[in-house]
């Protein structure tokens, strides 16, 4: 045990320095989703004559989007503590839920935008809707990555076991799923919420 | 280790889901004139991202380590200057070029 002890010591030195690069990649990523929040703040009244978020937000379609993805941040969780404890299957089980779920919030997503372009309010029709497809359109696509990632690690949780870098990789997925439901949390706030009022 | 546990995700899990019913159900219901509406979104929102800062990222104020609390600091005045700079040009803008 007591050689065991300075081991763990450098590998969760290594650890942390590769998680301070982690965060510092999600505040870069932080200040595009910023932007582009500003961006659709300030195009959202432009139009164009054609349809505004009223008529095409779904309350029932985002809150569920909100459920699936606070869901699946919490069994992304569930799967952080199970490797604590080093319960191979209980990772990999609770990975598969978080990647439904998270499947599910992208399939809501994609039926969302097809609907409206569909409707004819696709990304060409107005400012407003270039704004709306792009903000919304880039959280998605990297919920889409989170959920690639999430299958690289279970192949690799699988196939290599809980070995010291698996977590350790394993825990900036995490950082990084658990980003994207902040980001989900300002979409709902400022794209449809205040256009459905 | 503990503070990190099972009880952490929980209690997360609960505020979130308190903060995200509050504003679509009084949206769901239109149970307030859309001034005060946004009002109160804007503030479940800005609890729900502590929330989830706290308990699902595990930000804290004791056992982060510096760097990463100064990178989130840092980002927070970048987003504050960038974006209400930005939103504060534009909607001078606006008003302006409408009058």
């Amino acid at each position: 045990m007591s050689v065991m002890a300075p081991e763990r010591e450098t590998s969760s030195d290594a650890y942390q320095q590769r998680a301070l690069g982690f965060w510092l990649y999600l505040m870069s990523d932080a200040v595009i989703f910023a932007l582009l929040f500003a961006t659709y703040a300030t195009m959202v009244a432009n139009t164009d004559g054609g349809p505004s978020g009223k008529s095409l937000f779904s309350l029932s379609n985002a809150a569920l989007e909100t459920v699936l993805l606070l869901a699946s941040s919490t069994t992304f969780g569930f799967a952080s503590l199970s490797s604590r404890t080093g319960n191979r299957s209980a990772v990999l089980g609770w990975l598969l839920i978080t990647f439904l779920l998270g499947l599910g919030f992208v399939g809501l997503e994609i039926r969302e935008f097809l609907g409206m372009i569909r409707a004819g309010a696709g990304p060409d029709r107005s400012g407003f809707l270039s704004a709306f497809f792009t903000l919304v359109g880039t959280h998605g696509f990297h919920v889409s990555m989170g959920l690639t990632w999430i299958l690289i690690m279970s192949g690799q949780v699988f196939l290599k076991g809980l070995s010291v870098p698996v977590t350790s990789r394993l825990f900036r997925l995490g950082l990084f799923w658990h980003f994207l439901d902040i980001a989900w949390v300002g979409i709902f706030s400022i794209v449809y919420l205040p256009g459905l009022l | 280790m503990e503070r990190h546990g099972l009880r952490s995700y929980l209690v997360g899990f609960a505020l979130a889901v308190i903060l995200t019913a509050i504003p679509f159900a009084l949206v769901a219901m239109h149970a307030l004139p859309p001034s005060r509406l946004v009002i109160v979104i804007a503030v479940a929102a800005i609890l729900q991202v502590l929330v989830h800062l706290r308990f699902f990222l595990h930000l804290d104020l004791t056992t982060t380590p510096r760097e990463n609390l100064l990178a989130v600091a840092f980002t927070a005045i970048l987003l504050f200057i960038m974006v209400g700079g930005s939103l504060w040009i534009m909607v001078d803008l606006h008003s302006r070029m409408s009058l």
